[in-house]
């Protein structure tokens, strides 16, 4: 073991421009697959944000006793989709129409009656947002007998259905075909560096090294330049989303970075890489020797 | 049976058969070679090859360029495979031998070429001690052998040069120093005096000499007339893949009466 881990660090000494130029090679092809990874995670938060407004309004039938109305709250409160039931009694609804609807504002004031209804407004759970879930929940309401209507904007819904189905399609071939192109990339960079330490592949199997032997150096060296490529990228990362933070005005507007388990998952993609490309590069020259 | 430090035995390991040589004597071969063809796509490189050689014989192999004797040498290193016929090389059946045991059989020998094959980033007892390390040596005793080796080659006052350093013929000493740091069997050297002046070809032979003298078999392949009339070493012939003559076992060497 000491051994391979001294020729493996020998190789950085002995062959320092071909080490950096691998190293930052790894680093630019993840810094990529990183950058589109922000993307694609802000524009998934960006999206999460709409779903947020997904509910379920229940409009009560006039007179529904207080107690009925408390009951449904919380037999609704129970179904396995929903996170929260809020009641909007007539005045409230009459309150906020006032508040939000102003071109309706002269009409409102002028009522004698209040035309509201009272509602129940019924949150969804993260993952229970979509059009199918909305439905089966309002069908159930539909059961209810106080319950005169509910309605859930099945339209609207169904657009962001589609927009969330279209984006993670187009968002996982995109990240997919750039993932391929990094692995392409590194792939031959290292390949590159095992060719070029072919004679000593050739020499190391003369004089009675074993296969294992010899890749062992190869493959350190190989995860070591994933792991240093790796952490270099999640740095060039988080300075370009510093940078856009800094020059937008979307400081304020929730722009993400990622977390430490997803830093941590880029950079054994790099190790991973790394290993894959090694393992690969050498068996090959090995075949040869 | 017993062989060695009584490690396991190879599956492809067995024991050679007893020949007889010329005069009646009976020796048993660490090299032999059996009805060996070898076929390339552009034509034969060995045909119907049988020869055996002997515990601390001195071979020359001899022939012009594309005569076969490269490609016997690279068989009984395990690198080339025969197209058809036998070959065994100190106790492993090449035909057979799996990829994890061509590094045992390699450490059984010692490989010399033409243009020394050198790591150049690493010094001479660099060189030397890397051949131990595959091994797997303590490096406790690496140091020891290393010098003992390079003072058996006359280099040991250039431990610490790199190939870059040395003379052409210095190389080729660190390249037999190499070779001989795990006390091998039998020494393969492919053209061994090919790249040097005449002055460093008498000293690489005579070490050569030496070493086959310690009881170490050595094959040689060479086109250097010269140099194999310098000796009285058995000599074999190759043309055209075929062995066109041979002197015969060096009986005083390499036989063991019954």
């Amino acid at each position: 073991m000491r051994l391979v881990l001294r020729e493996a660090l020998n190789v950085f000494r002995r062959a320092p421009a071909l080490s950096i130029l691998s190293i930052t090679t790894i680093a630019f092809s993840l810094y990529v697959v990183g950058l589109f990874g922000l993307v694609a995670l802000n524009l998934r938060e960006a999206l999460r944000g709409v779903e947020q407004r997904v509910e379920v309004v229940a409009y009560l039938l006039r007179g529904t006793p207080p107690e009925s109305i408390a009951q449904a709250s919380e037999d609704i409160a129970a179904f396995p989709e929903v996170q929260r039931v809020t009641f909007v009694s007539e005045d409230e609804a009459l309150t906020r129409a006032r508040a939000e609807l102003v071109e309706f504002r002269d009409a409102y004031r002028d009522l004698t009656v209040n035309p509201l209804p009272a509602s129940l407004e019924i949150q969804l759970k993260e993952g229970s947002r979509d059009a199918v879930h909305a439905q089966l929940v309002a069908e159930r309401l539909r059961g209810i007998g106080f319950i005169d209507d509910v309605r859930y904007g099945r339209e609207w819904v169904e657009k962001l259905d589609r927009l969330r189905n279209i984006g993670g399609l187009v968002g996982m071939s995109i990240g997919l075909a750039f993932a391929a192109v990094a692995v392409v990339i590194i792939g031959v960079t290292i390949r590159i560096t095992v060719l070029q330490r072919a004679r000593e592949i050739a020499i190391m199997r003369l004089v009675g090294a074993t296969r294992g032997f010899i890749r062992g150096p190869f493959l350190l060296e190989g995860a070591l330049k994933g792991l240093l490529g790796g952490i270099l990228a999640v740095i060039m990362c988080y300075a370009s989303y510093l940078l856009f933070r800094n020059q937008s005005e979307l400081a304020t507007s929730g722009i993400v970075f990622f977390k430490t388990p997803q830093m941590l998952l880029g950079i054994l993609f790099g190790i991973a890489i790394g290993l894959g490309g090694s393992l690969v590069s050498v068996g090959r020259q090995l075949k040869n020797v | 049976m017993v062989v060695g430090s009584g490690a396991p035995l190879p599956t492809t390991y067995s024991l050679l058969p007893t020949c007889v040589s010329t005069n009646g004597l009976i020796f048993k071969p660490v090299i032999r070679f059996t009805h060996v063809d070898k076929q390339y796509s552009k034509g034969a490189a060995l045909k119907d090859v049988s020869l055996h050689i002997a515990k601390g014989e001195f071979v020359f192999l001899t022939g012009h360029s594309g005569a076969g004797k490269s490609t016997m040498l690279k068989m009984m290193f395990a690198e080339l495979m025969p197209t058809s016929g036998d070959v065994r090389v100190s106790g492993f059946n090449v035909n057979e031998i799996r990829p994890r045991e061509i590094a045992k059989l390699r450490r059984r020998l010692g490989i010399v070429f033409q243009d020394f094959r050198l790591l150049e980033d690493r010094t001479a007892e660099e060189n030397v001690a890397f051949a131990l390390e595959v091994t797997g040596a303590h490096r406790d005793v690496i140091p020891s052998k290393v010098m003992r080796v390079l003072t058996q080659v006359g280099l040991a006052a250039k431990s610490h040069a790199y190939p870059t350093e040395l003379s052409g013929g210095e190389q080729q000493r660190v390249a037999i120093a190499r070779a001989l740091v795990n006390d091998p069997a039998i020494l393969l050297a492919d053209e061994p005096t090919g790249n040097l002046d005449e002055r460093a070809t008498r000293g690489v032979f005579q070490l050569i000499r030496e070493i086959n003298a310690g009881g170490t078999c050595v094959v040689m392949a060479t086109h250097d007339l010269d140099l194999v009339k310098q000796a009285t070493y058995r000599t074999v012939e190759m043309r055209e893949g075929a062995v066109v003559f041979d002197s015969g076992t060096d009986e005083s060497t390499s036989e063991e009466e019954l």
